[in-house]
């Protein structure tokens, strides 16, 4: 939880924190591959960005620290993706095992999408 | 650059990057499961996706610059920018999708600032994608709380008589900052004026470079 009452992790407006890091890094495909799927399904329809809000809200505090930006995003995404119906948990998780067994790397595992 | 490393082509004909041969992490294995269940569902194709991909590398503060440039030399494109940021982009050919988008002016008494305290809200249509200090803990906090501070972790020292004004951005609400058009640039013409603009002057951490 927040130090300031009623407030949730994400409502970071005004409390106090330490030097801005400046460091920055130029995005990954797999990257820039999410952010491509999070605009493509809220253009057609499957999600807004208010249901992609949602669902990283309410993945709470220590997922802001644990997982990078994109992480939080593809959770996110997928989330509202099967709550769409557009494919189901079971089929993720076959599709997860499948891509595991391509190789040990995001270039051998990534298909040809 | 969207397309580098030609020489270390995959399978696929795409290009590796040098960050696609760590190990395998498990939201990355999530983002190949989800696309490729997208596209085997037909809800996406593999075009779309490289399509978007290549819109999006296109996207870059350049953009951005080239208004500010055009509001700095023509008077009429200014006030339109200034009552509708959207729709004086789009007249530049710039696609800023459904978002509601407000341009500030900076002047001798007045600097704006730009932050998403609730999440990443950025104009990216015209800037591109966020630079990552823009979405951490440390600046959407503090933007709001000592903004003055913040803005000299940036190098940007005001005045106490400048007054600054901090503006949070919403999923359907997004602001640019209009930088005030630098001294001794009489003679330049609209593009040299676009090179002196640069992305954190129209975030409001930065102001535009001076000229030669």
């Amino acid at each position: 939880m927040s130090d300031i009452d009623g407030r949730r992790w994400h409502d970071m407006g005004g409390q106090t924190a330490g030097q801005i890091p400046m460091e920055g890094h130029d995005f990954a495909l797999w990257e820039k591959r999410v952010d491509a799927l999070m605009v493509l399904c809220g253009g057609k329809g499957l999600f807004t960005v208010d249901g992609l809000r949602r669902a990283l809200e309410d993945m709470g505090e220590d997922a802001f620290e644990k997982h990078t930006y994109y992480e939080r995003w593809i959770a996110s995404v997928n989330q509202n993706l099967i709550e769409a119906g557009a494919y189901t948990l079971e089929e993720l998780a076959g599709k997860m095992d499948e891509v595991a067994a391509r190789g040990a790397s995001y270039g051998e595992a990534q298909g040809d999408g | 650059m969207p397309h580098d490393h030609h020489d270390h082509l995959s399978p696929s004909g795409h290009p590796y990057r040098a960050d696609n041969d760590g190990p395998l992490t498990y939201w990355q294995r999530m983002e190949i499961a989800v696309r490729e269940l997208l596209i085997e569902k037909g809800v996406v194709t593999p075009a779309e996706i490289n399509a978007q991909i290549d819109a999006m590398d296109a996207r870059s503060p350049a953009n951005g610059a080239a208004v500010v440039a055009r509001a700095w030399t023509d008077a009429d494109f200014k006030a339109r920018l200034l009552a509708d940021a959207s729709a004086a982009s789009r007249e530049m050919g710039f696609d800023i999708g459904p978002l509601n988008l407000i341009a500030v002016e900076n002047t001798a008494t007045v600097h704006n600032l730009i932050v998403c305290t609730l999440c990443s809200c950025y104009p990216r249509n015209l800037l591109g994608l966020p630079p990552d200090w823009y979405k951490t803990r440390e600046y959407r906090s503090r933007a709001v709380r000592e903004p003055r501070a913040v803005l000299r972790e940036f190098g940007v020292d005001l005045p106490n008589d400048v007054q600054v004004r901090v503006h949070d951005s919403t999923a359907d609400m997004r602001y640019i900052v209009l930088p005030a058009r630098p001294e001794g640039t009489d003679v330049l013409d609209e593009a040299a004026l676009a090179e002196l603009v640069t992305r954190d002057s129209m975030i409001g951490t930065g102001l535009p470079r001076n000229p030669q």
